[in-house]
């Protein structure tokens, strides 16, 4: 599904030039759930927002479902992001002044599905994430778990691809972040392909291969069984 | 984007920011209600200053006829000159292409009878074009005419505190009314511009006059009613012609400042001429100023609105908001707020300027405030589109930064 090869990227600080990712080299396949591990300045968040074309690369290859990604200009990124991916972030992202089922209906609105449709498959997803209840309430309404999984809900609207996770527990407590993981896990099972980004490895324990970053090459590349 | 759809998001988005939609809709809605009231004020402004220099027509020269000081000719200085109908014909003869008419008037003051009321009044003993030349405005019955003054007839026309002064509530057309030895009847009611003192006068024919004043053929006064279209220099040389006329025809010296006074109301004009001009650039600096201050007042407030909005503009980046789809978000936003509180700012101001009306003359001078509809709509016009520009440039800005720094924004 991601196939990276001899990826990397620096980034220009006055004049000096910090390489962040150092030749990265990483093929996942579809339905697999992989974290991405390491401290901070590992280069781990770098990996994954180039994944998420959200970042450029200097050199390598990385293709996504066979597509090359290279160069991209804004409007191409955010037709692929909406298209591929889909991202959760560990601060949410929900728009505050908009209700659970329109914030993941949104995705929808730009990929041009009509009102009644949207409202359809928001709620579908709204029922999947097990918040059908919470309907026509804002962000502000809700505890994190719950927003975490209206984020989730969201991501996965738009049928992407690939599920891209920044720290997804990261703001949360362990039951909670339990929860958000089971339902990884589930959405996963189900056959989605999951990129999930953290420093903990409790979070990490429960994917079924960890990739650890250190000083931007990949150190070990594990399975789990 | 410019489908329903999008409208629907951009309604859904101007609801749910009630005070952001306000604030902005506010700023705009203000601007154009400043502008218009502002320069609607200064145009009334300029209104009364008009009002205040039609009493009289313009397009006249005044000729006095005054004592000699400098001896000419064989005649001695302090010779009084004197204007005859003999005088009038020539000079009516003689400048017949340059002027409409030339008008008679002879002043007495005396003291006017109508049954038991009686008061002093100033009589004007005229030619009917002094009708014009006065503006003056007939209420009831009608003005002397050239039958009037052919025939010598004893007619009168009087003001209209003449009227109230003598007849009270009786109907003055008809009846006689005693002065100068003489009864006079009354042919007409005037009102004039010029206030209470020229509606305290009475008009009756000049022939008539000199008739009863032991059969004299004198003027006291000559209006000269040039053409109208006749520039401010035109009526210059005309001034100087007719000077060096009568002057030459009267035996005085083209020296001597006196033997004939002349003055010419275009000379007045062209000083409300120019203070009107110099009013007109006053009001139209406020008017671009207060545009100015809208345009910065709105420019503001829509740059406070996209950085308030990084974040959202981030997220929805995140999740495939192309940097059209957001530059067009934005802008319609902007350009719907503006033009419907534009809209309604022009509404509200001009119904202000309406009910201000008139109420404003006694003590500022300001009368019937208006602005030209195309002005007031150019003005909501610009302000809608810097409106937009200025949505658009922090717009197109967002829509550039890149998701991941976006997403960072607090």
């Amino acid at each position: 599904m991601i196939e990276i090869k001899k990826l990397n990227k620096s980034y220009r600080i006055g004049q000096n030039s910090l390489h962040v990712l150092k030749g990265i080299d990483l093929k996942i396949n579809e339905g697999e759930l992989v974290a991405i591990m390491g401290s901070s300045g590992s280069g781990k968040s770098t990996l994954l927002n180039i994944i998420g074309m959200l970042d450029n690369y200097d050199s390598g290859l990385y293709s996504l479902d066979n597509f090359p990604i290279k160069d991209l200009d804004e409007t191409k990124a955010a037709k692929y992001r909406n298209q591929f991916l889909g991202f959760v972030f560990q601060s949410f992202n929900l728009i505050n002044y908009k209700t659970a089922l329109e914030n993941i209906a949104l995705p929808l609105y730009y990929q041009g599905v009509s009102r009644k449709e949207r409202q359809g498959i928001a709620l579908e997803y709204l029922d999947k994430v097990g918040l059908a209840d919470w309907a026509e309430h804002l962000p502000s309404e809700l505890s994190g778990g719950q927003k975490q999984r209206i984020a989730i809900a969201r991501a996965l609207a738009s049928q992407p691809k690939v599920l891209l996770a920044d720290e997804p527990t990261g703001a949360l407590d362990s039951t909670t972040s339990e929860e958000v993981m089971s339902l990884i896990k589930k959405i996963n099972k189900e056959g989605k392909t999951i990129l999930v980004v953290t420093h903990e490895h409790d979070i990490a324990n429960m994917c079924n291969r960890i990739v650890t970053l250190k000083d931007g090459v990949i150190m070990t590349d594990v399975k789990i069984k | 984007m410019f489908n329903k759809d999008s409208w629907k998001e951009i309604f859904d988005t101007i609801q749910k920011n009630k005070l952001r939609t306000f604030l902005s809709g506010f700023t705009v809605a203000m601007g154009i209600l400043i502008f218009i009231i502002l320069f609607g004020l200064g145009n009334g402004l300029q209104n009364s200053f008009g009002k205040f220099f039609t009493d009289d027509k313009v397009n006249t020269i005044r000729l006095y006829p005054s004592s000699t000081t400098i001896p000419y000719r064989g005649y001695k200085s302090q010779r009084r000159i004197k204007f005859t109908n003999s005088d009038l014909k020539d000079f009516k003869e003689k400048f017949n292409s340059k002027i409409e008419d030339i008008v008679v008037r002879n002043s007495f003051y005396n003291q006017i009878k109508y049954k038991e009321k009686s008061n002093n009044y100033s009589v004007r003993a005229v030619s009917p074009g002094h009708q014009e030349a006065e503006l003056t405005i007939i209420m009831k019955g009608r003005y002397l005419n050239e039958g009037d003054i052919a025939n010598k007839k004893t007619h009168v026309v009087i003001g209209r505190l003449v009227a109230e002064d003598l007849f009270k509530d009786e109907d003055p057309i008809g009846k006689y009314i005693f002065g100068s030895g003489h009864s006079w009847k009354v042919i007409g009611v005037f009102q004039d511009e010029g206030g209470d003192r020229e509606e305290r006068n009475l008009y009756v024919p000049y022939s008539t006059m000199q008739k009863i004043q032991k059969n004299n053929d004198e003027i006291d006064q000559m209006i000269v009613i040039y053409d109208k279209n006749m520039s401010y220099d035109e009526s210059l040389i005309l001034e100087k012609e007719l000077e060096s006329y009568i002057k030459k025809k009267k035996f005085i010296s083209p020296e001597d400042n006196r033997g004939v006074y002349i003055s010419n109301t275009g000379e007045g004009q062209e000083n409300t001429r120019q203070f009107a001009s110099v009013l007109n650039i006053i009001i139209s600096f406020i008017g671009i100023g207060t545009l100015i201050a809208g345009i910065i007042g709105i420019s503001n407030i829509m740059v406070f609105v996209v950085k308030e909005r990084t974040k959202e503009i981030g997220i929805r980046k995140a999740i495939g908001a192309s940097p059209k789809s957001i530059i067009a978000m934005i802008l319609q936003e902007s350009i719907f707020i503006t033009i419907i509180s534009g809209y309604s700012g022009l509404l509200t101001a001009l119904l202000i300027l309406n009910l201000i009306g008139d109420s404003l003359m006694e003590k500022y001078f300001i009368s019937n405030p208006y602005i030209d509809t195309s002005d007031a709509v150019w003005a909501t016009i610009i302000l809608i589109f810097f409106g937009a520009l200025a949505g658009y440039l922090p717009a197109r800005k967002a829509a550039r930064i890149k998701p991941i720094i976006a997403l960072r924004d607090k």
